[in-house]
């Protein structure tokens, strides 16, 4: 490969600068990810499907434009990634599912439609667990993505591929989803940066829906300074999405931070993130009090119970039907629905199916789903009253670094992995990621979660943008690639 | 700690229309049986006069006015993904 020193892991004000400078062109900073993701994933496995005849037609447009004295935006020309629950016109779309295995987008998502506006250019589709179910990626259909830290590790999930895509240096940075911790427990594992907005901030049309109450469109970046810039690009009301609010954010502003109150989780104060985030806090000008989080365990049942409803209800719609693969030599409808879905949806898919239609059938309502949806409002009951005596509150993002490929087999097992992300989206609050150490024994990222009031999105990337001004430990997966 | 027979997992497999293997109903049946169980630990909670949440925004009423907008999309593009068509029609299996 040519000396492309200059080009690696840049962030969307770097690349641009280099851009806007006319120190590159946008054809050769597309091509140099095209062929870094054609010389390294084969190990790696993030990518599902390359766009690069449209990634290169847009490049080599935008460098036209630049040569007749076009004034580049910050966005423009920036090539990224996207999970594959986005539709982007044209593209397969699969949501690493073998029932969307031939569907091809005939819309696009408004996320990406905005990306496309501001001229960012999407050079992949990545991999994740199948219909995001799952926290380790092995879910897919298609392929298992690795740790680019080292490759018995999985990347997280279940936006794996956009995390261990950023990592590797895919691109500048990658659109993800989060559920219950689907951007940022990658994030963590893999050593980069994804933010969970608040709910209701980043339109869900054209995203496969997982659970609506939940999901949210969210970056995975290098820095907090970029994800405040994708969030600004991404956010705002949409007409095709009447859950969304006016935001009205801008990444300028968003690194003025005032003295904040910052509320840091007891029960984790010998942990590496909260270590990290202490000496940071001690040079700064805000203050700290120790916290309990709500009950983590609690807010997993709920979860639990909430999501795989909201699942059974949202995958009713892969009915072998209108789109996607439909069984052969059916003889009728029935036979065909369930003959369809046996067939193409994985093991995971069916238990998370088949749990939410026992939690909401007749008998169990009560007791499982409106009992859950009580415990939701208790949970952001108890962030109300801690927010009343802090601004922010830090705890790890995962209590461990990133596990062993198939050392979880067991469901359980694999949903505690999520147990200090997934209260931040019961409430519907906005959460960051932040690389904030190395594990001693493996080597593998550790992050830092912040989370902050609904609709403080400011807040919360303000602080990390600090913190990573303070600290080393966002550059440190350059050296940790292998 | 089975919380669920084999029998309630295929009646609600059949609610839900997915034919399970033999195989796969067990391990359904098992997995099922220990997210049930840890599920429960949602019990012990009172939650006695609890408003449930079904939703974070507090929005409501949200309308859009009553005229006919642009999809951006045709007709022709969206059955594109169907398995089959016929006369521009998405064909389906006898219902009875």
């Amino acid at each position: 490969m040519a000396n492309n020193s200059h080009l690696e892991y840049l962030t969307i004000e770097s690349a641009h600068e280099l851009l806007s400078s006319k120190k590159i062109s946008c054809t050769e900073l597309t091509s140099y990810y095209l062929e870094r993701i054609k010389n390294l994933d084969k190990k790696i496995a993030a990518v599902l499907e390359l766009q690069e005849d449209s990634a290169l037609a847009s490049a080599k447009q935008l460098d036209s434009k630049i040569a007749k004295g076009h004034k580049i935006s910050l966005l423009e020309g920036i090539p990224y990634t996207a999970k594959d629950m986005f539709l982007a016109k044209g593209t397969r779309t699969t949501a690493a599912s073998k029932i969307l295995e031939n569907f091809v987008a005939p819309y696009t998502a408004t996320a990406i439609e905005k990306l496309n506006q501001a001229g960012a250019i999407l050079i992949a589709k990545v991999n994740q667990d199948e219909f995001a179910h799952g926290g380790s990626t092995e879910n897919s259909a298609y392929q298992k993505t690795t740790n680019p830290s080292n490759s018995d590790y999985v990347p997280g999930g279940s936006s794996g591929g956009s995390a261990a895509a950023v990592a590797a240096d895919f691109g500048v940075f990658s659109l993800g989803t989060d559920t219950g911790g689907s951007i940022r427990q990658p994030a963590a594992y893999c050593g980069v940066t994804g933010f969970k907005p608040s709910y209701g901030w980043v339109s869900r049309y054209g995203v496969v829906a997982m659970a609506s109450s939940f999901d949210c469109v969210g970056p995975i970046t290098r820095t907090a300074r970029d994800s405040a810039i994708v969030l600004e690009a991404i956010s705002g009301l949409d007409s095709m999405d009447s859950t969304t609010i006016k935001s009205d954010f801008k990444a300028a502003v968003s690194n003025n931070t005032k003295s904040l109150r910052v509320g840091i989780a007891a029960d984790f104060t010998d942990h590496q993130s909260i270590a990290s985030a202490k000496i940071f806090l001690q040079e700064s000008s805000h203050s700290c009090l120790n916290i309990e989080l709500p009950n983590g365990e609690l807010a997993l049942a709920a979860y639990y119970v909430l999501v795989p409803s909201e699942i059974s209800s949202n995958l009713e719609r892969y009915d072998g039907i209108r789109y996607g693969m439909q069984s052969l030599n059916c003889s009728d409808l029935k036979e065909s629905y369930m003959k369809t879905r046996a067939e193409f949806l994985g093991s995971e898919v069916k238990l998370r199916i088949i749990t939410g239609t026992y939690a909401l059938s007749a008998g169990y309502y009560d007791a499982y789903y409106k009992k859950a949806m009580q415990v939701r409002t208790l949970v952001s009951d108890q962030f109300a009253e801690l927010f009343a005596d802090c601004d922010v509150i830090l705890s790890p993002t995962t209590i461990e670094p990133a596990f062993k490929l198939g050392s979880k087999s067991e469901p359980i097992e694999m949903y505690k992995t999520d147990i200090l992300t997934v209260s931040a989206n019961l409430a519907g609050l906005p959460a960051i990621s932040v690389p904030a150490g190395l594990d001693s024994a493996t080597g593998l990222p550790i992050g830092l979660q912040i989370t902050g009031r609904l609709g403080e999105d400011a807040t919360v990337l303000a602080l990390a943008q600090e913190f990573q001004a303070s600290t080393d430990w966002h550059n440190k997966i350059k050296e940790c690639l292998i | 700690m089975t919380k669920i027979s084999k029998e309630e997992v295929a009646k609600v497999a059949e609610l839900a229309r997915i034919e399970l293997t033999n195989n796969e109903s067990e391990a359904v049946t098992e997995k099922l049986s220990s997210v049930l169980s840890f599920v429960d630990i949602l019990q012990s909670v009172d939650t006695e006069g609890i408003e449930p949440t079904s939703q974070v925004t507090g929005l409501t009423d949200v309308w859009r006015v009553d005229l006919v907008v642009d999809c951006r999309v045709s007709p022709q593009e969206l059955l594109a993904n169907a398995p089959m068509l016929q006369d521009g029609y998405i064909k389906v299996k006898k219902v009875l």
